[in-house]
């Protein structure tokens, strides 16, 4: 079993951190994971992405050609890297800030209102875990739980008070996939 | 004792190897894509009562590293590969002082500044001896994090066994990506150093220099030099052999790049078709009995690199005109993908080889 997915959005999304999450609960369940960046001239703004890896098997390359899903944060994230999801693949929109209609046969298409559901939960910075929640329900790459071990194990004590809304983010991006 | 797990960049694991290494002085001037070493280095050197110090140019850096093994500790520092050009003079003269260190070279591309992207076209500069004079470098070249958290230690190790300045040659990709790293705690060897400068009441003094200036003071200096890389020859030599068993087409790669090509091989593979690889994780020394051993068996081999065209002057060396050795590259930052490196291999997959 192996999951590759890209998350792209702007620099301040959470891009970076939503993948980093992703990785350490691959990691928690066992699994071999990678994580890798764009980096270096990023910046609040610009554009960022990753690509995550997790697999029962060791892995070669933290580079993928076609990757299996894509997590598009901002338009264009998602007019960038939709082509490159590979037939069978999953493309979830963040539908607040998508308004293309992107179109790829043979590949399933999710549409999250990410930064209204983030809104609603009375904390606009929690839009990656919408999104990467509604990646958890479709690919079964981690579970929730996983998810939350990561944050618990990965926020520093200053931000502690942020896990409530980012689990409860979560939860809301996984009920939004049928 | 259980060994932790934690995710790690690769970056953060040189640091932390070098760390549990004993490694208590580090110096270094920024540059990416290697900055979350010396940005690790500052939060941890404090913790561990070792000296973290940004210094004011590379050469300032590595003449730190210098003065400190000199006194005999352990000591490093990293840069990216323009840095690593200034820091060249300095190892020359580790290597002729006999000095241990640990040189990180996190490659981009190049030359000039290039850019940020990785790349692996300081092979040369640091295989061949990028300073002047007849020297060596032990070079490792990690390709997973896991691997670059182990060498970090063994260099540190080997920098002292040989009294030697030992390089380990990264990329960006390794630098910057995350995998879970097992923490093990090393067992470390006590090295004497009867030679360092540590106050010379109650004994002669020592001194540590590369200036050789009798007659014929240089050359058996020299010779002493060469007989630590014939011995490292002996010792040293690492390579990982992956599907290598009766493989016709062998590839040949290391780091990031080797690892983008297992991938590949284990596609073509699943399509029937017989290949292996080969990586070095020593590149001085260079593997070359497990390239001789492959020649005996292999039809054809294919030297991947992010360069276009180092490593695999020393694989044709090697192979010694026994099979042809192909070569695929990509310079200047670029990166090329498993299905990129999967056309290639098909492309060179021997056929219609008669047997001879």
């Amino acid at each position: 079993m192996k999951n590759d997915v890209i998350i792209a959005g702007f620099g301040g999304q959470g891009v970076l951190l939503a993948g980093k999450l992703l990785a350490w609960a691959g990691m928690l369940g066992g699994k071999f994971v990678t994580w890798f960046p764009s980096y270096g001239a990023e910046m609040r703004g610009g554009t960022a992405n990753c690509t995550v890896i997790i697999s029962d098997e060791e892995i070669g390359s933290p580079v993928v050609d076609s990757p299996g899903a894509l997590i598009a944060m901002n338009e264009a994230s998602a007019v960038r890297f939709s082509g490159n999801v590979g037939r069978g693949g999953v493309i979830i929109l963040n539908s607040s800030l998508v308004k293309e209609d992107i179109k790829k046969p043979g590949r399933r298409i999710y549409k999250i209102p990410a930064n209204e559901i983030a809104g609603e939960i009375g904390n606009p910075r929690v839009v990656n875990m919408v999104m990467l929640g509604a990646y958890l329900k479709v690919s079964g790459a981690a579970s929730i739980g996983q998810i939350t071990r990561a944050l618990e194990e990965s926020l520093p004590s200053r931000n502690r008070h942020l896990l409530n809304a980012n689990v409860s983010a979560l939860g809301k991006g996984y009920s939004q996939v049928g | 004792m259980s060994v932790k797990t934690v995710l790690l960049k690769g970056n953060e694991a040189l640091a932390e190897g070098s760390v549990q290494a004993g490694c208590r002085f580090f110096f270094g001037y920024p540059i990416t894509p290697q900055n979350e070493i010396p940005e690790y280095m500052s939060r941890r050197m404090p913790e561990v009562g070792g000296v973290f110090l940004q210094s004011e140019s590379e050469l300032a850096a590595i003449n730190m590293v210098f003065g400190a093994s000199a006194c005999g500790a352990r000591a490093m520092t990293s840069s990216s590969s323009p840095g690593i050009s200034l820091k060249q003079e300095g190892i020359s003269f580790l290597a002729g002082a006999q000095l241990p260190a640990v040189i990180v070279n996190v490659q981009r591309g190049g030359p000039g500044l290039g850019n940020i992207s990785a790349s692996q076209a300081d092979y040369f500069q640091a295989v061949k001896g990028g300073g002047h004079g007849d020297y060596h470098m032990l070079v490792y070249a990690p390709a997973s994090v896991q691997e670059a958290y182990d060498l970090a230690i063994k260099a540190f190790e080997k920098a002292d066994e040989y009294r030697n300045p030992v390089m380990i040659l990264a990329d960006g990709v390794l630098g910057q990506m995350m995998e879970p790293v097992k923490l093990k705690t090393p067992k470390l060897r006590k090295f004497e150093k009867p030679w360092a400068l540590t106050g010379c009441e109650g004994r002669e003094p020592n001194v540590v220099k590369s200036l050789f200036m009798g007659d014929g003071e240089l050359e058996r200096m020299n010779y002493v030099l060469h007989k630590k890389y014939q011995r490292m020859k002996r010792a040293e030599t690492m390579a990982e052999e992956f599907m290598l068993d009766d493989a016709e087409l062998v590839v040949a790669a290391y780091g990031i790049a080797a690892r983008i090509a297992k991938s590949a091989v284990r596609e073509m593979r699943n399509a029937g078709k017989k290949v292996g690889l080969i990586r070095p994780v020593t590149l001085f020394p260079f593997p070359e009995k497990a390239y001789q051993g492959a020649a005996l068996f292999a039809k054809k081999f294919l030297t991947i690199e992010m360069n276009l065209g180092q490593m695999v002057e020393d694989v044709r060396l090697a192979v010694n005109g026994k099979r042809p050795v192909e070569f695929y590259g990509r310079p200047g930052g670029g990166v090329p993908t498993p299905g990129e490196l999967y056309k290639v291999m098909m492309k060179h997959y021997p056929k219609g080889l008669k047997k001879s």
